[in-house]
C-alpha cells in the first residue's frame, strides 16, 4: 500500500503506523463514564470505506485522517489531523 | 552426437558447444553445454528417470521445460548451499554443478517406498483425516513422523545459508512481465513513448517461446528480429531489462514483488556478491505478458517417464538440441501439437503415431504423415506401458471402440493452452472462461495492469505482437508518455482449432497434480464424499498446493470435477490464487535482516569508552547498554555489580542513561499540554524545577513514567523510558494533533541529540564541580534536589543539569549534546580519579532503583493502576487527563488488587527469583489461592540479601506478613516477608542532602 503524506507526498506503507477508526471523539471533561467508556472501547470495523487513523512515524509525524476502503485497499482521501503541520501560534 | 552426451543434436539449439560444462546428478558425471538447463543436459545425456513421486514414490521423468515443473525436482548443490526442490527445468547449468533426485531411498531406480504403491488404496483423497486416528496418542509419536520420513520432498540443508541476499527499490512507468513476443512488443512500445520501463524475464535468455517455436517477425528470421529488438531496448537510456526475475506477486498501489536470482546460475555468489534480490517495484502501469501454459491430459500412466508436454519437446529440441525421444508419439486434441511434429521431423527424428483426439485433421497434416510414414489415429491415449526406464508401448482407444498399441519411446502431450492467469488474479480477480479456447483469461485485474498476448489468451504469433504492442502503447500513454511508438511488428497467426478433453477413463492411475500424487479417482472420491467446491476439493485431495501450486493442474482438476458434478467449468469455478507465483526463499523476504543485522544496533554515546572499559553490554530494544564493567579478579556478573553499587552508595558513580527518550515541549500551552497527558501538574512547576510524572492510557491502566523539568516558561523537557521513547512520542504527538489542536505547543525527539549521564553518590558534587564552570552554584541552597537548569562546563559547553535521583543517592543527571558524550565520560572518569569515580551499568543502576522501591518496566507492566504501584497521591482531582475517568472504574479501584510491596525470603541467605507466585503461607499453591508474583529482584549489596518487588493483593495492608513463594519453573518453594518497598534511605534524606 501507498500513502500519499500531505506534507511529503508518496510514501510506502512501513512509514506509517495504523490506529483505526478515526470516528470517535473524545468526550469533554463532564461527558461522564458511559460517554467515556463509548469512546474507549466502541470502535467501527467496517469491510468497506472507513476513516482512519494514521502516523508517518517514518517520516514527518504528522497523525493523518486516512479514507480506506477494508476491502480494496483504495484510499479515496487523506487530509491531516486538525493540529499537524505549523504552529497554530495566534490562530 | 556430442561427446559422452548420447542425445544431443550434432547442430543447432542456443547453445554453446564450444564451453562444456561437468555436473552431476546422483553422483555420476555428466556434461552439458553453457546454455543448458539441468533438465536439457539430463535430457541431453538420455536420462529419463529424475526424482520419485511425493505419496507412491512412483518412478517420474521431466514434464516440462518451465517454471511449472511439477516432476523434476532436486536437491541442488551440497553442504550449506543444498537447495531442495529446485525445479531442474529451470536450474542453469554450471562447471560442477551437483544435484541429486529426491524422496527415494536407497536409491532412485531401486526405491524401498514405492512399496507405498500396493497401499495406494490407503492413500487415496484426504486420507490423513481417516486413517492413522487411532490411538489417538499415536499421532504423534508414530503416524505422523512415519508419513513425514516416507512422503517428503527434498531435505533442506540443516544449517545456516552462507549467501546474502539483498532488497532493493525499483520505480518506474511500465512495468512488463515476460520477453516474448508480446513484452518485447509491449517494451518497445513503452519505450519509444518516451516512458521508464522495467522488463523482467524469468529465462536468462530473452524471446519466450521463439526461443523454441522460431516464426517470422517483419519479414525476419525469429532470432533476427529478436536480436534488433534488444539492441534497441538496450540503447534505450529509460528502459531497464532484468534476467533471471520473476515478477511473483502483486500488492496494493501498484506495488509489485520480483525476485532476481543474482548468481543462482553460479556454483557460488563472487565475493561481495548476493544470491538473490528482492525487487519491490513501483509502476504507474503492469503489462503481464507472463505467457501460456501448456496442460496435459489426464490418462493411465501420464506419469511415465518419457511422457512430457509437446511444447517442451519442441523447446528440448529446438531450443537446447537435446533429444528427450527418438521415436515420439503424440497424442494432442489441437492444432497446435502437431507443430511438435514438425519440429521433430525437422531434427531428424522419428514419429510414431499422432494421436488426435479430435474428429477430424487438416489435408496438409495427413500428406505430412504419409510422406514421413507414421500414421495418424482417431481417439485418445488410455494406458502407458513403461516404467523407470521410460515409455515402451502406448495403447489407443479408438473413436468408435477399437484399440490399438503404438510402440514409441517418448510421448509428446498437448491438452491445449492455459493463459497464467495468477498475476492478474492476486487481487481476487476472477479469471473468465473462454469456450473457444477452452481455457479461463484474465479479468477483474487490478488497475493499471492489462495481460496481454497468450497470457490473455491471444495465442498467435501475429496477435501476440500486436496485442502486446498495443498495450505498451496504452501503457505508456496511462503513465503520461505520448512520443511516437512507431508501428506493431507484424507476423502470421497459427492456426489453434481445439477440442477439448480433459480426461480419458482407462485402468490404472490417471495423474492430475503430479507433485501432489491426486489422480483423477481422487477427484471423483472427494466428489462423492461432497467435497464438490473448488475450495474443499482443493484442501481435501491437495489439489494444486504443492510447489508448483498446480500449474499444469489446477484446471484440468476443475474440469473433471466439472463433468462428475454434471456442471460447466466456469460454473465450478477456480480456487483463489495468491501470491507467490514461483516460491520465494524466506532468505530473500529477509535479506540482510538476519543475524546481527536482523534489525538496527544503536549505540549510547559513551559506547565505545564503555567497550575500552570491558563492559558487558545488554540489548534494551535496539540499544546496546553496559550492563557491568568486570573487574580483573571478580568472579563473576555479582560481585562486579555489588563493588559498583557499593562504590556509588559510598563515593560517586556514573551511568549513561541517553537511551530514555527524550521531547522538548514548546509553546505558550506547553503546561497545560502536560497537564491533560500526566496524573499530575505541571502547568504550576516552577521555571528551573523538575518533577517526576506519571501517564496513564485511556483505559486508567499506567503507560509511561519519567521527569519533566521546566526550562522556560514555555520550554519544558519531558524524559520517558527506554522502552517506550518511540511510542509516547507518538502517542504525545496524536494527543497533540488529534485530541488537543487548540493547544499552542509543538514536540520536538531531542533522544539522540542529547547525551545523558547519571552521577550519583555522596561525593557526587566534588566531581561536578571538576566538570562545571566554577561559577555555577552546586550547593544545596544554590542547586536544591529536583533543581533543573541550563549550565557551562569548563570549557564553555552549554550542558543541562538536572537534580533527580534514580539511586536514592544524593545525585544529579547531565546533559551535553550527543558529540560531548564520549568526551564526558573521559573527563569524568579523569576528573573524579581523587573521588575514585566508578562507572555503573544497567545491573547497579536495577539494584539501587530495587532498594529505592522505585517502579520500572516490570511493574509498569500494562495491568497496573498508578495506586496498584504506590502512586496513586500523585493524581490530581482538579483537571481532565488522559485516562482520568477509565481510571475510576470499579475493577481498577477495588480494595483487593494487587499493589507494589517489598518482598524479603526470611531466610537471608536464600536467593529470589522473579516471577515467583505469592500463597497465603501454610496453603497447597494453586490458581485458586495465587495471591500475586514477585516482579523484580537483586542481591541488595545495602541489605545484604537478596530483596524483591513484588505485585501482591491487598500487599500494602499486609506488611510484616509472612506469605509463601512458590516457582513452579524451576521447583522452589520457601517463605518471604511482605515489607515496605523502599528498602534503602526511606526518608529520602541521603538524595536531599
Amino acid at each position: 500500500m501507498r500513502i500519499v503524506c500531505p506534507f511529503c507526498g508518496e510514501r510506502e506503507l512501513g512509514e506509517f503506523t495504523y490506529l483505526g477508526d478515526a470516528k470517535p471523539v473524545r468526550p469533554a471533561a463532564g461527558a461522564g463514564a458511559d460517554a467515556v467508556y463509548d469512546y474507549v472501547y466502541l470502535r467501527d470495523n467496517i469491510a468497506g470505506v472507513m476513516s482512519e487513523n494514521w502516523y508517518h512515524g517514518g517520516g514527518c509525524r504528522a497523525w493523518l485522517k486516512v479514507t480506506r476502503n477494508t476491502l480494496t485497499h483504495e484510499i479515496s482521501a487523506i487530509e491531516p489531523a486538525a493540529g499537524a503541520g505549523a504552529a497554530k501560534v495566534g490562530a | 552426437m556430442a561427446g559422452g552426451q548420447t542425445n544431443r543434436l550434432n547442430n543447432g539449439g542456443l547453445i554453446d558447444r564450444s564451453a562444456p560444462l561437468n555436473f552431476r546428478f546422483d553422483g555420476k558425471s555428466f556434461s552439458g553445454f553453457e546454455g543448458d538447463t539441468l533438465a536439457s543436459a539430463l535430457v541431453a545425456n538420455g536420462v529419463k528417470l529424475v526424482g520419485r513421486s511425493f505419496k507412491y514414490h512412483r518412478p517420474r521423468g521431466i514434464l516440462t521445460a518451465g517454471s511449472e515443473e511439477p516432476n523434476a525436482l532436486v536437491e541442488l548443490r551440497t553442504g550449506a548451499r543444498r537447495e531442495p526442490n529446485t525445479k531442474a527445468t529451470t536450474a542453469e547449468l554450471y562447471e560442477g554443478l551437483e544435484a541429486a533426485s529426491q524422496n527415494r531411498w536407497p536409491s532412485l531406480r531401486f526405491d524401498v517406498m514405492s512399496v507405498n504403491q500396493l497401499f495406494s488404496p490407503i492413500f487415496v483423497a484426504g486420507f490423513y483425516y481417516k486413517t492413522f486416528m487411532w490411538p489417538a496418542k499415536f499421532w504423534e509419536a508414530i503416524y505422523e513422523p512415519a508419513i513425514r520420513r516416507a512422503a517428503g520432498l527434498g531435505r533442506a540443508a540443516g544449517v545456516a545459508d552462507p549467501d546474502h541476499y539483498d532488497k532493493a527499490w525499483a520505480h518506474c512507468d511500465v512495468l512488463i512481465a515476460g520477453s516474448g513476443p508480446a513484452g518485447l512488443a509491449a517494451a518497445l512500445a513503452a519505450g519509444r513513448s518516451g516512458a521508464r520501463v522495467i522488463l523482467c524475464e524469468e529465462d536468462f535468455a530473452f524471446g519466450g517461446r521463439l526461443l523454441s517455436d522460431g516464426g517470422t517477425i517483419d519479414g525476419l528470421p525469429a532470432a533476427e528480429w529478436l536480436s534488433r529488438a534488444l539492441a534497441e531496448l538496450a540503447a534505450m537510456p529509460d528502459v531497464r531489462i532484468l534476467t533471471r526475475t520473476t515478477l511473483f506477486g502483486v500488492y496494493d498501489g501498484g506495488t509489485y514483488g520480483a525476485l532476481e536470482r543474482v548468481n543462482d546460475h553460479m556454483p557460488s555468489p563472487p565475493e561481495h556478491q548476493v544470491r538473490q534480490r528482492m525487487w519491490r517495484i513501483v509502476a504507474k502501469r503492469y503489462v503481464v505478458a507472463a505467457g501460456a501454459l501448456e496442460r496435459p491430459i489426464v490418462f493411465a500412466g501420464n506419469d511415465t517417464p518419457g511422457v512430457m508436454m509437446a511444447s517442451a519437446m519442441r523447446t528440448y529440441v529446438g531450443r537446447y538440441a537435446a533429444v528427450p525421444a527418438k521415436r515420439i508419439a503424440l497424442f494432442t486434441n489441437n492444432e497446435d501439437g502437431w507443430r511438435t511434429v514438425e519440429t521433430a521431423l525437422g531434427a531428424g527424428l522419428q514419429i510414431a503415431a499422432v494421436i488426435d483426439a479430435r474428429p477430424d485433421v487438416s489435408p496438409s497434416h495427413r500428406s505430412l504423415a504419409s510422406r514421413n510414414g507414421f500414421t495418424v489415429l482417431h481417439g485418445s491415449v488410455s494406458g502407458v506401458d513403461g516404467g523407470k526406464d521410460g515409455v515402451r508401448k502406448i495403447a489407443v482407444s479408438l473413436t468408435g471402440g477399437a484399440r490399438a498399441e503404438v510402440e514409441a519411446d517418448g510421448l509428446a502431450v498437448s491438452g491445449g493452452w492455459n493463459p497464467a492467469v495468477g498475476l492478474t488474479s492476486y487481487h481476487r480477480g476472477r479469471p473468465k472462461w473462454r469456450d473457444d479456447i477452452a481455457a479461463f483469461v484474465p479479468d477483474g485485474a487490478p488497475p493499471g495492469m492489462v495481460a496481454a498476448g497468450a497470457a490473455n489468451g491471444d495465442f498467435g504469433l501475429g496477435a501476440c505482437l500486436a496485442k502486446g504492442f498495443a498495450a505498451g502503447v496504452a501503457a505508456a500513454h496511462g503513465a503520461g508518455h505520448s512520443g511516437k511508438a512507431g508501428t506493431a511488428p507484424v507476423a502470421n497467426d497459427e492456426a489453434f482449432s481445439l477440442t477439448p478433453l480433459w480426461h480419458v477413463a482407462g485402468k490404472g492411475k490417471a495423474f492430475v497434480d503430479y507433485q501432489h500424487d491426486v489422480t483423477a479417482s481422487d477427484i471423483e472420491l472427494a466428489q462423492r464424499e461432497g467435497f464438490e467446491s473448488v475450495e474443499h476439493l482443493k484442501r481435501y485431495t491437495t489439489l494444486g498446493m504443492a510447489t508448483d501450486q498446480g500449474k499444469t493442474s489446477n484446471v484440468a482438476g476443475l474440469a473433471i470435477m466439472a463433468a462428475v458434478t454434471g456442471k460447466s467449468i466456469p460454473e465450478t469455478g477456480t480456487t483463489i490464487y495468491r501470491p507467490p507465483y514461483v516460491p520465494v526463499a524466506i532468505g530473500a523476504f529477509a535479506g540482510h535482516h538476519r543475524d546481527e543485522t536482523f534489525h538496527a544496533t544503536r549505540l549510547t554515546p559513551s559506547h565505545h569508552w564503555a567497550a575500552e572499559q570491558g563492559a558487558v553490554f545488554v540489548d534494551t530494544g535496539l540499544w546496546k547498554r553496559a550492563q557491568w564493567y568486570p573487574r580483573a579478579g571478580e568472579k563473576d556478573w555479582l560481585e562486579s555489580v555489588t563493588r559498583e553499587v557499593k562504590a556509588v552508595r559510598s563515593g560517586v558513580g556514573f551511568c549513561d542513561v541517553s537511551t530514555l527518550g527524550k521531547i522538548d515541549v514548546h509553546g505558550l500551552d506547553a503546561g497545560a499540554f502536560l497537564d491533560r497527558v500526566y496524573i499530575n501538574t505541571f502547568s504550576n512547576l516552577a521555571v528551573g524545577k523538575a518533577r517526576y510524572g506519571l501517564m496513564l492510557r485511556e483505559d486508567g491502566i499506567v503507560y509511561d513514567d519519567g521527569t519533566t523539568s521546566r526550562l522556560a516558561e514555555d520550554h519544558y523537557f519531558l524524559t520517558t523510558t527506554t522502552a517506550k521513547a518511540g511510542l509516547v512520542m507518538q502517542h504525545l504527538e496524536f494527543c497533540r494533533q488529534v485530541l488537543f489542536p487548540e493547544l499552542d505547543v509543538q514536540l520536538t525527539s531531542v533522544s539522540d541529540q542529547w547525551a545523558q549521564f547519571s552521577i550519583a553518590g555522596p561525593k557526587t558534587r566534588d566531581l561536578l564541580k571538576e566538570i562545571v564552570d566554577p561559577a555555577e552554584d552546586l550547593s544545596n541552597e544554590g542547586f536544591p534536589f529536583m533543581g533543573a537548569r541550563e549550565v557551562a562546563l569548563r570549557g564553555g559547553i552549554k550542558a543541562r543539569l538536572f537534580r533527580i535521583s534514580f539511586s536514592g543517592e544524593m545525585a544529579f543527571e547531565i546533559s551535553v549534546p550527543a558529540r560531548y558524550g564520549e568526551a564526558m565520560a573521559r573527563n569524568l572518569m579523569l576528573a573524579g580519579e581523587p573521588f575514585g569515580v566508578t562507572p555503573y551499568g544497567t545491573e547497579a543502576l536495577g539494584v539501587m532503583r530495587i532498594e529505592k522501591g522505585h517502579v520500572a518496566g516490570p511493574e509498569l507492566n500494562g495491568t497496573t493502576t498508578a495506586a496498584d504501584l504506590g502512586l496513586g497521591k500523585m493524581t490530581s482531582t482538579k483537571k481532565d487527563f488522559i485516562g482520568r475517568v477509565m481510571a475510576g472504574r470499579e475493577a481498577l479501584v477495588a480494595p483487593d488488587r494487587q499493589v507494589v510491596v517489598g518482598v524479603k525470603p526470611t531466610d537471608r541467605a536464600r536467593r529470589l527469583r522473579s516471577g515467583a507466585h505469592i500463597i497465603p503461607k501454610g496453603q497447597t499453591p494453586g490458581p485458586g489461592n495465587d495471591q500475586g508474583y514477585v516482579t523484580s529482584v537483586c542481591f541488595s549489596p545495602t541489605s545484604d540479601q537478596w530483596i524483591g518487588l513484588a505485585l501482591v493483593e491487598r500487599g500494602r495492608e499486609r506488611i510484616g506478613e509472612i506469605v509463601h513463594a512458590h516457582d513452579p519453573i524451576r521447583a522452589e518453594d520457601y517463605d518471604v516477608e511482605l515489607c515496605n518497598p523502599v528498602f534503602y534511605d526511606p526518608d529520602g534524606g541521603r538524595q536531599r542532602g
